[in-house]
C-alpha cells in the first residue's frame, strides 16, 4: 500500500489536484482509495466515489485537532483501503494547524496552496509546510512572473528540501510529476510515526477553561511582554 | 540554450489529424495564435506549457532543439523556460513597486550589482507601452489596468529573462501595442500571442490558424500584409481616439476618418 496525505488551507485546490491525480493514476492501472478529514463538512468523498467509482471515507474531526484526527484513523484506514482492494489511499485534510503538520514518516507529504494568497504566506505556515515533501502551488495563471517566482523562492527559503511542483489545476497541467511522486514512493510500514515534534500539547484554553488572561490559566503560558513560561506546580 | 520548439500535430476533437503535421518556431520569432472562440488556441497553449508528449487530449507533441524537452523543465519550475501572462494574470502585492521589483531581480540576478539596471530597464520598458508613466514609488495594487499590463510584459521580458514568452489575448489592455511589438523585437525570444488582434497578427511573422481543436494553416505574413499593416495601425489608432473623445463627452463628427486616407 501506498499512501498519500495531501494538506493545505481551505480552497486552495486540494480537491482539483486529487481529482487530476485520481485520474491519471486510474488511467496507470492503479486502483485509488479516498479518505477525507475534515472539521464539520466535506462532501468530496460522495463527489469522488461516483465519479470515479472508487472507494471512498469521510472522517469529521469535531472535537479533535483535524490535523491530528487523520492519526488517529490512519492505522483503520490502511486496513480498510487494503480491504477494499486498493494499493494507494489518498488522504485529504483540512490542515489548520500551523504548529505541526499532519504527515507520517511512510507516506508522501503533499501541501497545496495557492500562489493567490500572497507572497509572505510560505514564511507564515511553518511545519505544514516545511515537513511536506511536495509543495504544491496552485492558480499559478493568476499572478504575474514575478509573484510566482518570489513565492517560490520563498518556499524554498522556509523549505529547501521540500520539491515546488506548479499547478493549474484548471487544466490539469503539471499534475504528472505527483503522479510519479506516489508510484515512486515507498511501500508503508508498521508503526508509522508521526512527522516531526508535536507542539506543546498542554493548553488549559484547548481543554475548556475561558478565562481571558494568562494569569487564569497554568501550564504553559505566556504575557504580551514574555517569552512564554511555566506556572503551576 | 533553446533555438527551436517544434509542436508536431496531433488530432482534432473529431479524431482526424492534423492538417499541419509540423510547426519549427524559432528563436527571435514572433507568432500569433488566431481563431474563433472554443477553436482550441488555449489547448495549444496548454500543450506548449505541459510539453505534451502525446499524452493530452490533442495527442499533439512538444520538441525543445528537436529533442523531447529534459524533464527538469516539467518537474522544477525554476527551469521552465516559459513565461506565461494570460487576461486574468495580475499583481496580488501591495508593495512599492521598486520594492517588488527589487525582491524579484535578487531573485534572478546573477550579481546583485545589476538589481538596480535590471530595475531600471524594467521600468523604461513598461514606461514605452503606457500612457501614464508608472512611478517606482507607487503601490503595485494603484497601477492603472494598462500599467499593470505593461509592467506584467516587461517584467517578463527582462527580469524574468525566459526564452520563451506566451501572451494571452493581453491587447484589451491599454498598451501601446506596435511599440510593444517593436520593443519585444530586441529581444532575442519566442514571442507567441494568443490574438483576435488584426495588428498585433500583422505584426507578427506569422500565425498559427485554428479551428475545431486543430492547427489547419500557417500563414506568413507577406509583403502585401507587411504594407497594408502600416493602415490597419492607423484604422486602429483612430478607434481609440474616437474612444478617448467619448470617454471624455466630447461628439464625433465625419472628419474622424479623414487620417485614414
Amino acid at each position: 500500500m501506498k499512501l498519500a496525505i495531501c494538506a493545505g488551507p481551505a480552497t486552495t485546490g486540494k480537491s482539483s489536484v486529487l481529482r487530476h491525480m485520481i485520474r491519471k493514476l486510474q488511467a496507470a492501472g492503479d486502483n485509488v482509495a479516498f479518505l477525507k478529514v475534515d472539521v464539520q463538512f466535506a462532501e468530496e468523498d460522495e463527489i469522488f466515489a461516483k465519479e470515479f467509482g472508487i472507494p471512498t471515507r469521510k472522517v469529521y474531526s469535531g472535537e479533535l485537532c483535524p490535523d491530528h484526527c487523520n492519526v488517529m484513523v490512519l492505522g483503520d484506514a490502511l486496513q480498510w483501503a487494503e480491504k477494499s482492494g486498493a494499493n494507494i489511499l489518498l488522504v485529504e485534510t483540512a490542515g489548520l494547524c500551523l504548529r505541526c503538520s499532519p504527515y507520517v514518516d511512510g507516506g508522501l507529504g503533499m501541501i497545496v496552496i495557492e500562489a493567490t494568497s500572497g507572497t509572505n504566506l510560505p514564511l507564515k505556515i511553518g511545519p505544514m509546510l516545511s515537513l511536506a515533501d511536495v509543495a504544491v502551488v496552485t492558480k499559478i495563471d493568476r499572478v504575474s512572473q514575478a509573484e510566482r517566482e518570489v513565492f517560490r523562492s520563498r518556499i524554498q527559503d522556509v523549505a529547501p528540501n521540500v520539491k515546488v511542483r506548479e499547478v493549474n489545476a484548471l487544466y490539469g497541467i503539471g499534475i504528472d510529476p505527483l503522479v510519479d511522486a506516489i508510484h515512486n514512493q515507498a511501500d508503508t510500514w508498521d508503526k508509522m510515526l508521526l512527522r516531526g515534534n508535536p507542539p506543546v500539547g498542554t493548553c488549559t484554553i484547548c481543554v475548556g477553561k475561558k478565562e481571558i488572561g494568562w494569569q487564569a490559566h497554568f501550564g504553559v503560558v505566556r504575557s504580551l511582554e514574555n517569552q512564554n513560561f511555566y506556572r503551576g506546580e | 540554450m533553446i533555438n527551436t520548439i517544434t509542436i508536431l500535430g496531433g488530432k482534432s476533437r473529431a479524431g482526424i489529424p492534423e492538417a499541419v503535421e509540423r510547426i519549427d518556431l524559432n528563436m527571435g520569432d514572433v507568432v500569433s495564435i488566431v481563431g474563433p472562440t472554443g477553436s482550441g488556441k488555449t489547448t495549444l497553449i496548454n500543450d506548449l506549457e505541459l510539453f505534451a508528449d502525446a499524452n493530452t487530449q490533442t495527442g499533439r507533441r512538444v520538441l525543445i532543439n528537436n529533442e523531447r524537452p529534459p524533464l527538469e523543465y516539467r518537474d522544477n519550475p525554476a527551469m521552465n523556460p516559459i513565461a506565461l501572462i494570460t487576461q486574468h494574470t495580475t499583481f496580488l502585492s501591495d508593495l512599492p513597486v521598486v520594492d517588488f521589483l527589487t525582491a524579484h531581480a535578487g531573485i534572478r540576478a546573477v550579481k546583485k550589482s545589476q538589481v538596480e539596471e535590471m530595475i531600471q530597464k524594467t521600468l523604461d520598458f513598461a514606461n514605452e507601452l503606457t500612457g501614464e508613466p508608472i512611478v517606482l514609488t507607487s503601490r503595485m495594487t494603484e497601477l492603472s489596468g494598462g500599467q499593470t499590463r505593461a509592467l506584467l510584459i516587461a517584467d517578463a521580458t527582462i527580469i524574468c529573462n525566459t526564452p520563451i514568452v506566451l501572451l494571452d489575448e493581453v491587447e484589451n489592455a491599454g498598451i501601446n501595442r506596435t511599440r510593444a511589438m517593436e520593443l519585444l523585437r530586441q529581444y532575442r525570444k519566442i514571442f507567441i500571442f494568443v490574438t483576435h488582434d488584426p495588428r498585433i497578427a500583422l505584426l507578427s511573422d506569422y500565425r498559427i490558424v485554428m479551428q475545431g481543436g486543430s492547427i489547419t494553416q500557417v500563414l506568413y505574413t507577406n509583403e502585401e500584409e507587411r504594407t497594408f499593416s502600416h493602415k490597419v495601425s492607423k484604422l486602429d489608432d483612430l478607434l481609440s481616439a474616437m474612444r478617448d473623445k467619448i470617454r471624455f463627452g466630447e461628439r464625433l463628427t465625419t472628419h474622424e476618418l479623414e487620417g485614414l486616407a
